[in-house]
């Protein structure tokens, strides 16, 4: 259990995280207008969606499937009877003064997810729940000095809402918690999971209490965009409510913003009175009810998901626990390296697994692209590692020649056969050289007689160097030691 | 459940409507005599009852995912009392 | 002959086809109807250009031999539904201005029918009303007098305009819709036919919302025959509204045989409630006198929780309607009345918007849905209604229709029943129940009552067998022989 030290005593940081995912889907919710990112203002926009008189909502069969199949990802119970109920608020870019949701009976019920924290161990925190509901609008705050502008096109957009139960205990595990989720949600193609644009947003329900004393008063901090500033709101509202407790305060139960350029979380500036939403069944739809026979196609449909991959990737290609966990945490990479492995016969799993996480993602890193966008493709780095495999290269040399592809966007053989960068396995030429270099260092040659075993590594360097490093090395290595005993 | 001149207050604030100080002594008198009526219900007895969610007795609907709607913006904006730039307009939000 | 304005739908029809006159001639005949009638405060909007194209494109149409079940007959249209490009207001201020980008699909199904928009008629602001005297565009005024007494009366509502403008002749037909007794109390009182379809009947989709689960569009006519033509052009299954059912739309028209030997007529014993005045009982009795001359059997039924429904209704649709008009907020169309913050402006916006009745709505509907009152208040409406439901269905096991009184009194004088709101709410005792359980209603006029105002009786079907209804209200209508008029009617 991860305690925070506080100037009285210890303290347990509690968290549970609200993250509504927009869904993979081309239309609306409850309308037809487009959800795509990034279009004018209000051109995405219904007469439903703006809420116009006597408008009504109808629900949209994929919204219903996505959330269904990242119910069955998150192993939690499907509710074959939903209802939609109504959110009752007043905002300016909440067009109908009330936002669709689930309230008492949500589509998905209790699940779980397991975690895999950085020390190795693995944890598994609770889902509560999963619902659907309507994104609203967007308010636009800084366009001009006295009014607000308000753009609807996300207004009736589809979100899940995904609850855990307060099973977090620290800003590690509330990142870990973030990471699985989202892998899951683009397995499953249910959600992009972007925090950037907004797909992906994350409230965060913290309190503290003394270990094992009964929870303490929550705060929420609303909306926060990125698993990075997560983690920071985390660690600086959890300190913040320490020292309000060990002032001698109390916490309120109020919500708060989280503020990146500062890293602090603040109350919320208009203290509205009370919430009270007066959440009814919407009379404009009727329950959602689901045939258990569908639920069990889409479970059978399902793709394999990274828990399943992980241990399958342990089991078939005989990787790590640790590599396994790192390939399969991003689908794309996952797929890249199974491509790679079964792109050509006899590849070697381990070889490409240390390819990807080494050379491939230091590359990605310092180009800040995506596995879709990298030059070097699974088939590419297939090429490469055969070469290798088949002593055309040798490792070192297959480092320059992966990063020539990856400037050039040439496969292997082709970089290999013009810079000319054949291994040397011919021994005649291989041994010229030796008794050459030998010769040319009696020094050096008395030295290692004499015992000194280091001296070899000098040769076999000079060797190479000689080689402009095409020599096979272990062939050098042969050599040398049989020229100078 | 008498309802009196504060909590009319407060559900007129949560109705975002206003009404001035003789307005919420009428609407105090009137909801007292409207919710003390409906009090009647009360005295039935419908322990075991399941509240009705529907008069139709048929399934919610669901439409396929397909973009059929929108690209309107005049639609959308023709009505509004204040636009600008293409976006509904409204006094500054201050959060 | 009669003046074209008096004609029935029927006639009108048979008329046009027979090409006795043009779809144009009738048309003029009704806008000169319409202007006649002015101080009765009918229409918000009026809209005789439109009817002059709508009824050349008709003329147009039966020339090439593509008439329409409608074609050529001029309809007025209560202002709650959306008309494209006309005005539409709820008879609300706050709807100030607004002209709809869309058409309701129930004006759209009429239009293709062939039928021609007259004008847009007055309501009960947001038809929370049953007298229209809560309109922002001022009371309409009934047609008929009192015997012996000149003073204003009401037409009933909230569809009282298009009652009323149906019994004045300025029209043959109107629509209107019934949340909890919006056409057919008015109906009532003004001496005509309203028909409330089962609920999903007809699409909600562009009719300005009250109640969403109660809400239902219908048919204010002269005669059932009438009502019938007009069911069948404004029914059908529309995927844009979740509640609306697909079935298919039968020839309602064909339905009134006049033959209801064998059919079980059911009497709710509960409906003889205090004070009903005597002469509301004895033409009730008449009615089953009637049916039964008429080959039916009429059997008493029991609907114990009767007493219930006003004031479940009066708990339910507040609370659909506070949620239904947050959307009135002065952002996106109709009044913005300014104020430095979006909750100022909410407030002066909906405060100068809503009148007083809206108002006491939203109020305690936003009350009975708030926290710590949902159960005692909204859920437990909501089991009452379910027991409601029950008592209906129990009954329809034994019989096949049901016969009462449509409302407890005559119209009432303007001005009357104002400072009691329950007293106005007792208005619709008798019609509250079937919107609460989804099911057809019609009511027929039957008599005059002493004070020289008609009286209705209403037929209560079972879900989606407005056929059996509707032939039940024909044989009513035969064997009264209804034929009063109102003391004014357009043109004389
Ligand atoms: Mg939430
Ligand atoms: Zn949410």
């Amino acid at each position: 259990m991860s305690l925070i030290r506080g100037r009285t005593g210890e303290w347990e940081v509690v968290i549970g995280l609200e993250v509504h995912a927009q869904v993979i889907a081309d239309s609306k919710l409850f309308s037809g207008a487009a959800t795509a990112f990034g279009a004018e203002p209000n051109t995405q926009v219904s007469l439903v969606d703006a809420a116009m008189p006597g408008m009504l909502p109808v629900l949209n069969a994929r919204s219903v499937e996505q959330a269904v199949r990242t119910g069955l990802g998150l192993n939690a119970r499907i509710n074959l009877t939903s209802v939609f109920e109504r959110k009752n608020y007043f905002y300016p870019d909440l067009p109908q003064g009330y936002q669709i949701s689930q309230y008492l009976q949500p589509i998905v019920g209790e699940g779980e997810i397991t975690l895999d924290l950085p020390d190795g161990s693995v944890k598994t925190v609770g889902i509560e729940r999963l619902h659907l509901e309507q994104d609203a609008g967007k308010s636009l705050h800084d366009q001009h000095p006295n009014c607000t502008y308000i753009d609807l096109n996300r207004s009736g957009v589809t979100l899940m809402e995904i609850v855990s139960k307060p099973d977090m205990r620290s800003g590690d595990e509330a990142a870990a918690y973030l990471t699985k989720l989202r892998a899951i949600l683009r397995y499953l193609g249910t959600s992009t999971g972007n925090m950037e644009e907004g797909s992906m947003r994350c409230d965060i329900n913290l309190s503290v209490r003394r270990p094992g004393a009964a929870l303490g008063t929550r705060t929420e901090t609303k909306n926060v965009n990125s698993i990075r500033f997560v983690k920071q709101a985390i660690e600086y509202e959890a300190k913040r409510q320490i020292a309000v407790l060990e002032d001698g305060g109390t916490i309120e139960q109020e919500t708060r913003l989280f503020d990146p350029g500062k890293g602090v979380t603040r109350a919320m500036r208009t203290k509205e009175e009370a919430h009270d939403y007066r959440y009814f069944p919407d009379p404009d739809l009727l329950p959602l009810v689901l045939d258990s026979e569908w639920v069990e196609e889409l479970r059978r449909a399902l793709p394999e998901l990274p828990d399943a991959r992980k241990a399958r990737f342990i089991a078939d290609y005989g990787l790590s626990a640790y590599d396994a966990g790192v390939l399969v945490a991003e689908r794309e990479t996952a797929d890249y390296f199974e491509a790679v492995v079964r792109g050509g016969a006899g590849r070697d799993a381990k070889r490409a697994a240390n390819w990807i996480m080494g050379e491939v993602f230091a590359a990605l890193n310092r180009d800040g692209i995506d596995l879709a966008a990298a030059p070097v493709d699974a088939a590419r780095l297939g090429g490469l590692l055969d070469l290798i495999a088949d002593g055309t290269i040798s490792g070192r040399i297959a480092k320059d020649v992966f990063d020539a592809m990856w400037d050039s966007g040439k496969d292997a053989a082709t970089i290999v056969e013009e810079k000319g960068l054949k291994q040397i396995s011919d021994e005649g030429a291989i041994a010229a050289i030796v008794a050459r270099v030998v010769a040319d260092n009696p020094t050096q040659a008395e030295q290692f007689r004499a015992g000194n075993e280091k001296v070899l590594g000098w040769f076999v360097g000079q060797v190479m160097k000689a080689t402009r490093g095409q020599a096979n090395p272990g062939v050098v290595n042969r050599l040398l030691r049989e020229k100078l005993s | 459940m008498a309802v009196d001149r504060t909590t009319v207050a407060h559900i007129a604030k949560l109705a975002r409507i206003r009404i001035d100080a003789e307005q919420q002594d009428a609407l105090t008198a009137d909801l007292n005599n409207i919710l003390s009526w409906i009090e009647q219900l009360s005295e039935l007895d419908t322990e075991g009852v399941a509240p009705m969610t529907s008069v139709v007795e048929m399934r919610l609907p669901q439409r396929p995912d397909a973009v059929t709607d929108g690209n309107c913006r005049d639609k959308i904006l023709r009505n509004a009392p204040e636009t600008m730039h293409g976006f509904f307009v409204v006094p500054k939000v201050v959060e | 002959m009669t003046r074209l304005n008096e004609l029935t739908i029927a006639a009108a029809r048979d008329g046009l086809a027979k090409g006795e006159f043009s779809a144009r001639e009738l048309a003029e005949a009704h806008i000169a109807a319409m202007e006649s009638a002015r101080r009765l405060n009918l229409f918000i909007t009026e809209t005789p250009e439109r009817a002059l194209a709508m009824a050349d494109a008709a003329d147009a149409r039966r020339r090439r031999g593509e008439a329409g079940l409608l074609d050529g007959i001029p309809l007025a249209v209560k202002d709650l539904f959306c008309t494209e490009d006309v005005l539409t207001t709820a008879g609300s201020h706050i709807l100030d201005g607004f002209h709809p980008p869309y058409e309701s699909t129930v004006t759209a199904n009429l239009w293709r029918a062939g039928a021609v928009l007259l004008g847009k008629t007055n309501l009960d602001e947001f038809a929370m009303g049953s007298s229209n005297m809560t309109s922002h565009y001022g009371p309409v005024e009934s047609p008929w007098r009192r015997k012996g007494d000149n003073r204003p009366l009401v037409p009933g509502g909230s569809s009282g305009g298009s009652a009323a403008a149906v019994a004045a002749r300025v029209t043959a037909g109107a629509i209107g819709t019934d949340t909890g007794g919006s056409i057919r109390q008015p109906a009532a009182f003004c001496g005509i036919v309203g028909m409330k379809p089962t609920y999903g009947r007809c699409s909600r989709w562009g009719i300005v919302a009250f109640a969403s689960s109660l809400d239902q569009a219908g048919p204010l006519t002269r005669t059932v025959r009438d009502a019938a033509i007009m069911l069948r052009a404004m029914a059908g299954h529309d995927p844009r509204d979740s509640t609306s059912v697909d079935r298919p739309v039968p020839d309602y028209e064909a339905a009134l045989s006049g033959d209801i030997r064998g059919l079980r007529v059911g009497i709710p014993k509960e409906y003889r409630v205090d004070g009903m005045p005597d002469e509301i009982e004895a033409l009730w009795r008449r009615g089953v006198q009637w049916l039964e001359e008429a080959g039916a059997t009429t059997i008493e039924v029991s609907l114990p929780h009767t007493k219930y429904a006003l004031p479940t209704y009066y708990i339910i649709a507040p609370a659909e309607a506070s949620s239904n008009l947050a959307r009135y907020d002065g952002v996106r169309y109709g009044l913005r009345v300014p104020g430095r913050t979006p909750t100022e402006m909410y407030e002066a916006t909906r405060g100068e918007g809503f009148g007083a009745e809206v108002k006491r709505r939203v109020l305690i509907g936003t009350y009975v849905l708030s926290a710590g009152y949902y159960d005692a208040y909204y859920n437990k409406a909501r089991k009452v209604r379910a027991l409601i439901l029950r008592d209906f269905t129990e009954a329809f096991e034994s019989v096949d229709v049901l016969l009462t009184p449509t409302a407890p009194s005559t119209a009432f004088a303007q001005g009357e029943k104002m400072d009691d709101p329950i007293a106005m709410y007792l208005n619709d005792v008798f019609t509250v129940p079937a919107n609460l359980s989804g099911l057809p209603g019609i009511s027929v006029p039957a008599a005059m009552a002493e004070d020289g105002l008609p009286l209705g009786l209403q037929v209560i079907g079972r879900a989606f067998d407005e056929e059996t209804m509707l032939r039940v209200a024909h044989v009513i209508e035969t064997a009264a022989g209804f034929d009063a008029e109102p003391a004014f009617v357009a043109g004389r």
